[in-house]
């Protein structure tokens, strides 16, 4: 390094070299993938048992996207997106009476 | 991707909108990934938050897609990226931390320890770096590493095109002086 002091293109320069692109790694775009898949399948999956149950303003309401992957969005919060989404699909599927009895058990919380 | 729906759309509208997304989720992970890995410091959060990301992206593209008016949506995924970041941080800081943390900062590097790994000049740029407001710092971070110019950095940081420019220039003169006085 020399001694006089660095000038804007200097750090400029320097910036460009040390703050590089960074490939993310191979297992990442499967990873994400999987589990946007997993989400949008349970969701999915819910819609259509509930299709048959829910009144017009229920449906209309689900038409946005906020509310059918909130459930699985709020469990990615915890900082484990992967993981926890992915079991909460397995959950999901565990669970005894499938799909429709999650609905129904989701549906008598609504309001 | 290819199996993504969005299921409360009629089908066209649905196909359209996984397309898109599709396309942005590739033209974008890289940028997300890289502006993940220089806020935590590790692959492993990385790529949690890159995950993250790209879920509440999915969550409301919609309707940013609808608001966007055709701009580019990167500054917008690039802000749920920053915002998750911030998240991280502000956990990592309620969280008590060990002893061993505090005394061996050779057990969290940081990231940019590695990338410029025995290059003497750019490791010093980046503890510089890191002598920075965490603002200027994510600011040159849109700059350099993902080549976001003042408009896209702007819409990322939710600041006026005049305050991020004078925010980068300020990030740039305060690193020239840092780098200065550690000569």
């Amino acid at each position: 390094m020399s001694e006089r002091e660095p000038s804007q293109a200097d750090v400029e320069k320097l910036l460009r070299s040390a703050l590089r692109p960074i490939e993310p790694p191979e297992k990442l775009p499967d990873r994400v993938e999987e589990t946007l898949t997993a989400v949008t399948e349970a969701a999915a999956t819910e819609l259509s048992a509930w299709a048959e149950e829910l009144s017009d303003s229920e449906l209309a309401s689900l038409r946005d996207p906020r509310n059918w992957v909130r459930p699985a969005a709020a469990a990615a919060a915890g900082g484990v997106a992967g993981g926890a989404l992915l079991l909460f699909e397995m959950r999901r599927r565990r669970r005894p009476g499938g799909a429709s009895a999650l609905a129904r058990e989701l549906r008598s919380r609504l309001p | 991707m290819a199996k993504a729906e969005q299921p409360a759309l009629a089908g066209p509208e649905k196909a359209e909108l996984d397309a898109a997304f599709e396309q942005l989720y590739r033209d974008h992970l890289r940028d997300v990934y890289s502006y993940s890995y220089y806020r935590v410091g590790n692959h492993h959060d990385a790529e949690d938050l890159t995950e993250q990301a790209f879920l509440q992206a999915y969550r409301h593209f919609e309707r940013a897609r609808r608001e966007s008016n055709g701009r580019p949506l990167r500054p917008w995924l690039i802000r749920i990226a920053h915002n998750l970041a911030s998240n991280y941080h502000r956990d990592r800081a309620r969280r008590p931390q060990s002893a061993l943390e505090h005394a061996d900062p050779i057990a969290a590097p940081h990231p940019t320890e590695r990338v410029v790994e025995g290059r003497a000049e750019l490791k010093h740029v980046m503890e510089s770096l890191q002598e920075l407001p965490d603002d200027r710092r994510e600011a040159l971070i849109m700059r350099f590493a993902l080549g976001m110019d003042n408009r896209e950095i702007a819409r990322a940081l939710g600041r006026t095109d005049g305050a991020t420019k004078v925010l980068i220039h300020r990030a740039i003169k305060q690193l020239e002086k840092e780098m200065g006085a550690d000569e």
